[in-house]
This record gives C-alpha cells, sequence and structure tokens, in this order.
C-alpha cells in the first residue's frame, strides 16, 4: 500500500560524519515519535525547534541525534517536516533511514522531495524544468543502480518468491471466478503453510540486507597501527591495481562512498573521518579516544604490527580496541628479521583480552607488504569473516538499497496478515489482498509492476471452465 | 459482394440519436437514451434477434453477477429481464466473503429476449428498425448520421455502435465456414470499411460457442443434478423477493474422459484453430474443448454442464465443450461423455470470428476521441459477455444524452464499481483477447460488491434521470436506517451475564471475561449480527437489505477502511485532469516509450496514464510538474 509520508538520507554519503535523514509528509511527526526518545513529544513541539534525543530501533539505541521539526507550509516541500541529523557516518544514518521506513514512511521516489516542494508552489515556476531533470536523471541512476545490483541470486530468489506468491493468489482467484470448476474449500491450511515458508525466506533475505551492505558498500575498515608499521605500503598494495571512485545505488540516497579499496571481488572501505583523510595516523592525530571511536564503529579493524620490533604500548592499546571486534592481525616486514612470532602476538592478545581466544578466531597472518605476501590469505581471511560459510561469494544474496530492504519488510508484514487471516477464519478472498501485497511490495525490488500478472497466471495454470 | 443501393433518400422523423444493434449493449443504450428524453431508433439486422443470447443460456455468474447488479442501480433494464425469465438462479461463492458473492441465473432465453422487445416496444421516443447499417455518416470529425443497406440517410446527432459479433462475421467448424452472424442470422459486411475510412483501427477476435442437444437423446441418470437455490435473490433492486421463489428447473454435471480426449487430439489436424484457417484471436476464459485438452495434458477428465435453453424447449446447452472442430468429430466427441451417448445434435457447435475496435481509441465515456458523437458499447469494443455489453451500452446511451443534453459525460471510476474497471481495462489497456470481467480484476472489490451497488451508483442513475424520485429516496431511507443501526451496534455494550455467556456458548463461541460492544461481538467469525440477535434486546424491526448491510460493514471493518484509504489515494490521481490540448512532445524528460503511448491514448486523468503499461512513476512525477507549471502559467 503506497504511504503518504516519505524518507531519504538528504545529504551525501561523504563520510562527513554528520548525515540528515528527511522525512515529509502528513505522518512525519508521528513517525518520527515512533523511533525518537527524548524529552518531548515531537507531535507537539512548536515548529521550527530542534530536539536533543535518541533513535531507537525496538529497544537497541542506534544514534544520537539533533532532530529539527518544522509544520507546514514554511518547510521546503510545503508539508510538515522532519530532520534527524544523525553522527554515526554512512552506516548509521542507513539504519536511522531503515527505521523510519520500519515505522510507516515510503522510500522516497527520484526527485520527490523537488516534486513536492514544487507542486505545493514552493519553488519559482522557472525551476520547473530543473526539477523535471532532477527527477528524470535520479530515476536513470536508480534505474542503472538497481538492475546491476540485482543480479543472480537475490533476483532468482525474490522471482521465486514472486512465482509462488502468484501461483496461490491465481489458484485462489481462479476458484472464486469458477466457482463451479475449481474448488478452494479448505485452502486455508495449505496456504498456511506455504505463506510460513515464504516468511522465513523472507527474514533471511532481510537478514542478509546487512550482509549485503558489507559487500556492495565495502566493508568499513580501520587500519591501525604504530608509525612505520607499514600501512602505507600495505594500503598501496592493497590499492595498488584496482583503485577506483565507486558509487553506490540508492535512488533515495544518493549515498557517494569516496576511495574504495578492492581486495579481490570484495570492498574495503577505509573509514575516512571529518577532516582526517589519511588513516595511516590516527593514533597521533586523532588520539586513542577518537581511534578508538571509530574503530568501534568499525566493521573491521585491520591492526598492522612490525613484527620486525618489540610491541610496545601503543601496541597494546591498539590490541585493547579491537576486543570484540572483527579484527585481523597483520605481522608486517615477516620478511626481515622476525621478532615477533604468530605465536607471540597470541599470547599477548590474549593477555591484554584476558580470555583464551579460540585459535580460528583470532586471525594472525605474516604479511610482508613489501614483498607482497600474505596479501592473498589475507583476502581469505576476510572473506571467511564476512561471508557466510554455506554460500560462496559470487551467490551471496544480499540487499543493499534501505529501500529494498523496507520492500521485503513490507512484504513480510503481508504474508503476516495472510497467516493472520487465515487464523482468524476469514474467507478465502480476504487472502489475495495481502498477498497482492506483498507481490507488489517484491515487485518493487525487481523493478516489475503488477500488471496483468494475476490475470496471465490464472489463465495459463488454470483450467477455466464454459 | 459490392452493395450499392441505386437510390439515396433522407428519413425525416428526425431522431436524434441511432443505436446500430439490438443485443444486450443496444438494447440498453437505446432504453437510456430514449428515456433521457431523446428520441431514438434502433437498428437490428432481424428484430426476431433483439436482446438474443446466442451462447450460454446465463445471466450473472462470478463478478458478471454485479455488473447486472450496477447496471440496475443505474437505471439499466437487464436485471429486471431476467428477474421476469430465469428459470433457474444461484448465489456463487456464497461460503465465501461477501465481496464474492455473485448471482447467477439460468435464462429461458426466448423468454428473456421476448420480454425485453417488449420494453423496447413500449418505451415512448423509441423506434425499431430492422436495417442494416452500412455506412456512419461524419463531417468535420463530427457524426452527423448513418446510412443503411437500403440506401436511406437517417441524419442524428450521436450514433451508439453495438454490433456485438456481426461485423464481418464468419461461423466455422472443421472446413465449413459460412459468412453469417451467430445462429446463422445475417452478418454486417459494410460497416468496418465505412469505419476504417473514418480512421478507426479494426481487430478481428474469435470466439465460439458448443453444440446443442436434443433432451430426449439424453441420458439424464448418468449426470449428477444441479440445482437452483432454495431461496432466490432476485437481481433488480425493484423486484419485490417473493416475485422470484419460483419452481426451477436443474442443470447437469457430467465429464469428459480419456476417450473424449483421444477423439480430440486424433483430430486436431481437422480443427481450423490449430490449421491455421482461423485468425482471429480467441478468448483464454472460455477455451473450446481442443484448447484445454492441448493446454492441460495432465487433466484426465473436464466438467461438463448440461443447461436448458428454456422451458419451451428440448435444446439443452452442452457448457464447457465448445469447439469448432468437424461435424463427425463432434458427434464421436460429445457422443463419448457419459449421458451422452444417444446425444442427438440440434445445432453444431462453431467459432466465430469479426470485427471489434481497439478500444484504446475511445474516451471513458465511451465516445470516440476522433469522431464527436460516435459512441460504441459491447463485443464492438473488444469485450465478451452478455452483462459487458450491458454494462458498456448503458453507459454509452447516458453518455451519448448527456453529449446532447451539453452535460459532461458520467464516468465510473474503479473504486465506484465493476462497470468502472471494465471500461476504465477497455480504453486504457492493450487487449489481444475478447474482455471478460473477472473479480480479481477489481482491486478494491471489497467495497464493490453486488449487495451495495444500489448505494453505491443509484444516486449517479437518479441525477441523469432513469431512476425516479420514489426509489430514490427509498435509497435515502436505506442509508440512513444502515447509518442508525451501525451507530446503534457500536454503543450497544454487552455485559458477562449467564445469559450471555449462555447464548454465546450456544453459538460455540468463548465466552466474555469482560464487557464488550455488540460490534466486536459480530466481528467473530462464527457469529453474525443475525445470530446475535437474543443478546441484543433492544434490536429494531429492520428490513434484510438494511441487516445485511451492518453485518458486512461491520463485521469486515478493518478490511473496508484499509481499501478505502487505498480509494482515497487512488481518488489524488483520478481527479487530476489532463488537457486535451497538451502536447507531449513538450514535456521533456518523458521517456520515448511513456511519450508514445500517452500520445496514442491521450488518457484523461493522471491516474488513467499512470494505469499505461509503459509509463513508469518517474514519468508521472514529471507529467505532475509539468502540468502544474503550465496550469500556473496560464
Amino acid at each position: 500500500m503506497k504511504k503518504e509520508t516519505i524518507a531519504a538520507i538528504s545529504t551525501g554519503m561523504t563520510n562527513s560524519g554528520i548525515g540528515i535523514v528527511r522525512v515529509s509528509g502528513e505522518e512525519a511527526f508521528q513517525i518520527a515519535d515512533r523511533v525518537y526518545r527524548g524529552k518531548t513529544k515531537l507531535c507537539d513541539a512548536d515548529s521550527h525547534t530542534i530536539h536533543y534525543g535518541h533513535i531507537v530501533d525496538g529497544d537497541e539505541t542506534i544514534d544520537e541525534v539533533l532532530v529539527m521539526l518544522m509544520r507546514a507550509p514554511r518547510t521546503f516541500t510545503g508539508e510538515d517536516t522532519v530532520e534527524i541529523n544523525c553522527h554515526g557516518g554512512t552506516y548509521v544514518v542507513r539504519r536511522v533511514l531503515e527505521t523510519v521506513l520500519k515505522n510507516g514512511a515510503d522510500a522516497a521516489q527520484p526527485g520527490e522531495f523537488s516534486k513536492r516542494a514544487f507542486l505545493n508552489g514552493k519553488m519559482d515556476l522557472s525551476q520547473a524544468e530543473s526539477v523535471i531533470d532532477l527527477i528524470h536523471s535520479e530515476n536513470e541512476y536508480a534505474l542503472q543502480s538497481s538492475i546491476s545490483q540485482l543480479k543472480g541470486s537475490i533476483k532468482n530468489e525474490i522471482n521465486d518468491l514472486r512465482n509462488k506468491i502468484i501461483y496461490h493468489t491465481a489458484f485462489i482467484e481462479s476458484a472464486l471466478d469458477d466457482p463451479e470448476h475449481i474448488s478452494v474449500d479448505g485452502y486455508g491450511s495449505t496456504l498456511k503453510a506455504e505463506a510460513q515458508g515464504i516468511i522465513k525466506r523472507l527474514k533471511d533475505l532481510i537478514d542478509s540486507a546487512d550482509d549485503g551492505r558489507v559487500i556492495k558498500e565495502g566493508i568499513n575498515t580501520v587500519i591501525l597501527g604504530r608509525p612505520n608499521a607499514g600501512k602505507s605500503s600495505l594500503l598501496n598494495v592493497l590499492s595498488g591495481h584496482e583503485r577506483a571512485i565507486v558509487t553506490d545505488i540508492a535512488g533515495t540516497t544518493r549515498d557517494i562512498l569516496e576511495e574504495q579499496i578492492r581486495l579481490g571481488d570484495l570492498g574495503l572501505n577505509v573509514i575516512d573521518t571529518a577532516g582526517i583523510r589519511q588513516t595511516e595516523d590516527v593514533i597521533e592525530k586523532i588520539g586513542v579516544e577518537r581511534a578508538k571511536e571509530y574503530a568501534g564503529k568499525a566493521d573491521l579493524i585491520i591492526y598492522v604490527a612490525d613484527a620486525s620490533r618489540e610491541l610496545d604500548e601503543d601496541d597494546c592499546s591498539i590490541i585493547r580496541m579491537t576486543r570484540g571486534k572483527r579484527a585481523i592481525i597483520l605481522l608486517n616486514k615477516s620478511d626481515l628479521h622476525t621478532v615477533v612470532t604468530v605465536e607471540n602476538m597470541r599470547e599477548t592478545v590474549n593477555n591484554i583480552y584476558g580470555y583464551e581466544m579460540n585459535e580460528e578466531d583470532l586471525h594472525i597472518i605474516s604479511v610482508s607488504a613489501k614483498e607482497e605476501y600474505g596479501i592473498r590469505e589475507l583476502e581469505d581471511t576476510v572473506k571467511s569473516m564476512f561471508l557466510k560459510a554455506d554460500l560462496s561469494f559470487n551467490n551471496q544474496i544480499y540487499i543493499t538499497n534501505a529501500r529494498q530492504k523496507s520492500a521485503l519488510i513490507d512484504a513480510e508484514r503481508s504474508m503476516e496478515k495472510v497467516i493472520q487471516s487465515i487464523e482468524a477464519g476469514m474467507p478465502e478472498d480476504f487472502y489475495s489482498i495481502d498477498l497482492m501485497d506483498a507481490y507488489e511490495a517484491l515487485g518493487n525490488i525487481t523493478g516489475e509492476s503488477v500488471g496483468e500478472d494475476l490475470i496471465n497466471e490464472i489463465f495459463s495454470k488454470f483450467c477455466m471452465g464454459k | 459482394m459490392k452493395y450499392s443501393a441505386n437510390s439515396v433518400w433522407e428519413n425525416k422523423d428526425g431522431y436524434d440519436i441511432a443505436v446500430v444493434g439490438a443485443g444486450h449493449a443496444g438494447c440498453e443504450a437505446a432504453l437510456a437514451a430514449a428515456r433521457m428524453g431523446f428520441s431514438t431508433v434502433v437498428f437490428t439486422v432481424s428484430v426476431d434477434s433483439i436482446a438474443l443470447m446466442p451462447c450460454n443460456p446465463n445471466i450473472g455468474g462470478s463478478s458478471k453477477g454485479h455488473l447486472v447488479r450496477e447496471v440496475d442501480a443505474l437505471g439499466g433494464e437487464m436485471g429486471k429481464v431476467i428477474d421476469r425469465t430465469f428459470i433457474q438462479s444461484k448465489m456463487l461463492n456464497k461460503s465465501k466473503g461477501p465481496a464474492v458473492h455473485s448471482l447467477r441465473a439460468q435464462a429461458d432465453k426466448a423468454d428473456y429476449s421476448r420480454a425485453m422487445r417488449q420494453v423496447l416496444e413500449a418505451q415512448e421516443n423509441l423506434d425499431i428498425r430492422q436495417m442494416e447499417v452500412t455506412e456512419i455518416l461524419a463531417e468535420g470529425g463530427r457524426v452527423t448520421g448513418v446510412k443503411t443497406y437500403s440506401g436511406a440517410v437517417y441524419p442524428c446527432k450521436a450514433v451508439i455502435l453495438c454490433t456485438g459479433t456481426y461485423l464481418k462475421a464468419r461461423c466455422i467448424y472443421g472446413d465449413v465456414a459460412t459468412y453469417t452472424g451467430p445462429n446463422g442470422l445475417q452478418s454486417a459486411n459494410y460497416l468496418t470499411d465505412s469505419l476504417k475510412s473514418l480512421g478507426v483501427k479494426m481487430y478481428r477476435f474469435k470466439t465460439g460457442t458448443p453444440a446443442r442437444i436434443d433432451k430426449n437423446s439424453i441420458d439424464f441418470s448418468k449426470m449428477e443434478e444441479q440445482r437452483g437455490d432454495e431461496r432466490v435473490v432476485p437481481f433488480s433492486f425493484t423486484t419485490d423477493p417473493e416475485s422470484v421463489q419460483i419452481d426451477q428447473v436443474s442443470c447437469w454435471l457430467t465429464y469428459t474422459n480419456e476417450k473424449t480426449h483421444e477423439i480430440i487430439r486424433n483430430n486436431l489436424d481437422r480443427s481450423p484453430l490449430f490449421s491455421g484457417a482461423i485468425e482471429g484471436t480467441g478468448p483464454r476464459y472460455c477455451p473450446s474443448i481442443e484448447d484445454k485438452v492441448v493446454k492441460f495434458p495432465d487433466k484426465n477428465r473436464h466438467q461438463v454442464f448440461i443447461e436448458p435453453e428454456g422451458i419451451h424447449t428440448s435444446e439443452m446447452y452442452v457448457g464447457g465443450m465448445s469447439s469448432s472442430l468437424p461435424e463427425d468429430v463432434q458427434y464421436a466427441m460429445y457422443r463419448s461423455v457419459p449421458g451422452l451417448e444417444h446425444a442427438k445434435i440440434v445445432r453444431n457447435a462453431y467459432a466465430i470470428e469479426y470485427d471489434c475496435i481497439d478500444a484504446r481509441q475511445l474516451k471513458s465515456t465511451l465516445e470516440f476521441k476522433e469522431i464527436e458523437g460516435l459512441f460504441s458499447g459491447g463485443q464492438f469494443n473488444g469485450s465478451s459477455g452478455y452483462e459487458e455489453a450491458a454494462a458498456q451500452g448503458l453507459i454509452a446511451g447516458i453518455n451519448a444524452a448527456r453529449k446532447l443534453q451539453g452535460k459532461e459525460g458520467i464516468v465510473i471510476d474503479r473504486s465506484q464499481g465493476y462497470i468502472g474497471v471494465l471500461i476504465d481495462d477497455l480504453v486504457t489497456k492493450e487487449s489481444h483477447e475478447p474482455y471478460r470481467m473477472m473479480t480479481s480484476r477489481a482491486e478494491y472489490r471489497l467495497l464493490l460488491r453486488q449487495d451495495n451497488a444500489d448505494i453505491r451508483l443509484t444516486k449517479i442513475g437518479y441525477e441523469v434521470g432513469l431512476i425516479n424520485e420514489e426509489r430514490y429516496q427509498r435509497l435515502l431511507q436505506k442509508e440512513e436506517m444502515i447509518r442508525e443501526e451501525i451507530k446503534r451496534v457500536q454503543h450497544t455494550n454487552i455485559g458477562t451475564s449467564d445469559k450471555v455467556r449462555e447464548i454465546l456458548v450456544s453459538l460455540g463461541s468463548t465466552p466474555l471475561s469482560s464487557g464488550t460492544t455488540l460490534a466486536e461481538l459480530i466481528r467473530r467469525p462464527e457469529l453474525s449480527y443475525e445470530k446475535l440477535a437474543d443478546i441484543d434486546v433492544k434490536r429494531p424491526d429492520l428490513p434484510y437489505d438494511v441487516i445485511e448491510q451492518v453485518d458486512i460493514n461491520i463485521k469486515y471493518e478493518g478490511y473496508i477502511r484499509r481499501q478505502q484509504r487505498q480509494v482515497d489515494q487512488f481518488k489524488k490521481l483520478e481527479y487530476k485532469k489532463i488537457p486535451d490540448d497538451i502536447d507531449y512532445d513538450e514535456v521533456q524528460s518523458l521517456r520515448i516509450e511513456a511519450r508514445q503511448k500517452l500520445k496514442a491514448i491521450k488518457p484523461a486523468s493522471i491516474g488513467q496514464a499512470s494505469r499505461i503499461s509503459g509509463v513508469s512513476p518517474a514519468d508521472i512525477s514529471v507529467l505532475l510538474v509539468y502540468l502544474d507549471a503550465r496550469g500556473k502559467r496560464s
């Protein structure tokens, strides 16, 4: 079902450290209140005020935010608008958007904020053409990225689910259209089992959405290490041949990821912090506290140790940052005379952690950035850490786009409603309503509209009478 | 076979509106036009074929029953006539939700035809004329009259084309083809060319019908009897329910078998469908038996319904076995079915091909976009079915009359009725086969029930002048009673007394642990308004149609509200009209496919534009901004 209130990330995803999620429409305040915890209820707040608080998804606190509240008509779109200022970088901004979508907003269509602004008389007539151009270009962009994104298994999986859903709907509908030829009596129990299976697969898809982010956007990685441990040479080796500017999808969010380092099939996304473009000198420049903060948010910490020198206090504080995180320890300069062995390092780490790590969970690799050795092992290690073991990388099912994730959630909810209708003893014709909603939601992901699909399915699968 | 009348003369009877064809569309169109005060003439190739039912002997069925109810609610005739001439009636899908309950009645075909003819004959302002219309006369993009085979010119201000399956019709079975309309009636062979010369784009469609078999040759003991409902519900909101409680006749059910299928498979090469002798596109929803056997090879039997064609005839319709196989194969095939071993065929099964239009040339009012004053309805528009035809005929008739009144045409939208879904689909979507109404085509079907057609549409019928004051006042009273009773039910509290407990338990429902409202109880699947009468001590005495509405509206309130919200969204785009003079070439950034489709179809509203395949949401956004800017500039 189409929702009236829209949301999108309105800042470019440039890792500026601050991102804004904008929500616009009749229900903007109600939706914001569902996800915002602070002193004031936003619905009751005055226009053009700023509120401090947190964005929560259920029990989980996602970010500390400032929320700007603006009542219609004095807003960009001319509608009630909420702007959520987040701090946590791209990942957190996305999580905030997803939470807002989950709570009743619809992902904005290409150029939709500008379109609404124009239609609500907030823009000059002379801007009509530029608004049209914006809609056009954003749409082209969204189309290209969504097509390239949906290759292989994810598309197959979604199509398979859609095929199942339309089949069951067509069966019900053909029986309603031709009750004397086809009987749907007692179909509820069959459909319930099917619906449960579909829900399970939808849940898997939703769960994989976060993995999808990791693969598609790159793994948010912090490389830590003492000066001269060899971080720069490592970066050079890693980025050497395939340094590329990769722009990431998102019809709604216009995410732009800056530099991505390819590691085989994976993207490593070295976290740039506001004002600090080089991670090499994290320790010196921003100090241990800031480094901790970024390390805390990273998907992966690569700690480069100099194996030709004894470990010192800086090494220890870095090791402390890796506790409870996905981390890889590289013993660099292993082409030289090595002072620190894998065994030494393991012992040190276990001492600092204060508990014994399983060997397979503590990734320590001897490398030589200079001789380019151990790099393949690093790549394999990252893969094994971030990809589910039972799926090969290329078949990994991923969804990266927030809109797609919210469409998956919509589809799942519709399927839950089907089960509720069955359990409540509703007649079969009611199932179709939610089945088709789920079908439509999944179609939004693959870019297919409903059209005559149901009618075609009825005729191709079921023998109608007369 | 070239035609030319040697002398041309002008008819001076001064008709306002000419209706071409007197089938189910033509009858409704002609009656509506005449009743709205316009002098109307209806042409037919044979007066004996007025309101003919050349195929199945029934009216209604799933979603088609809805159409009949809606036609009736608007002031049409079909429902009233079938209520007088049915011989069996059933409410289909009774165990399902109220949205898909649908009436279907077996008609006495001859009685139906005769009864409708009498209504036409008795109608003031309406003349019947047996004559083939051969030309549509138009000047400057505006219709001026029609010309007949005899050379007579009938000047008029509006023409409604309801030619059914008669245009260049050809009936085929095996290698036998006759150039006739259904039942051997004369086809209309000239009108197509006249229309083409006016720039109308034509399609060629195909449909078919099964054989009719002599009842005396059928062994019914080998079949299952199919009876009508104990209590018959009438189609028309004006029919006294007591008047339709008649003695009904039965239909009979039997099945094809592997032997039947083998006969068919062995003779497929002799079928004109598979040999390519038939070029028209056939409908998927009523496939011929040979289609079914080919398409569904795993099914080892298909149902066959033996239905009476009327009380005064022994002809029986063989539902489920339409065919265009050769005569000898038909005999073998029908006689392989249990009960039909000695079947005597009265009329062969046949396929029929005919010319019709691409209905995307029409506005939602059913007027041609390029020819003012020319309207059309029924199978000519690429639909199929008596009910679909009647619905379009009625709307075309109303709108031709409105045109002459200088008023805006009536458009029933998709949220108001199946009629709206039907017409919108026809004029918006590309169709490659005769269009049949289906309940799954109606996206808001929970609101478009057969039980509330009067509430949805009778007000419109009243406004156009087809519903009289008395009927309209009755509707307003009914609505008031429904409103009041819903309010009362929502505010009636039910406590946890022993009596309540006892009643609930006796109804198989869980006793209450705390007080609730009567409305909440009605929502329980096992309960209903009627079942809770004993608990509801202050219940007023209300007519059944009011009780039914209260029950449905309370019981399905959540779903109904949800659909209502969707309708609100839908209406927003539907009310955004696109001006006729829009130049799509001027709208930048429309994708090429969208631009071409929009130029071809010329949608009346943003809503209609959004339903055209090939027009994306981004194109709609672009259009919205363009139209808004255009509006502000002017």
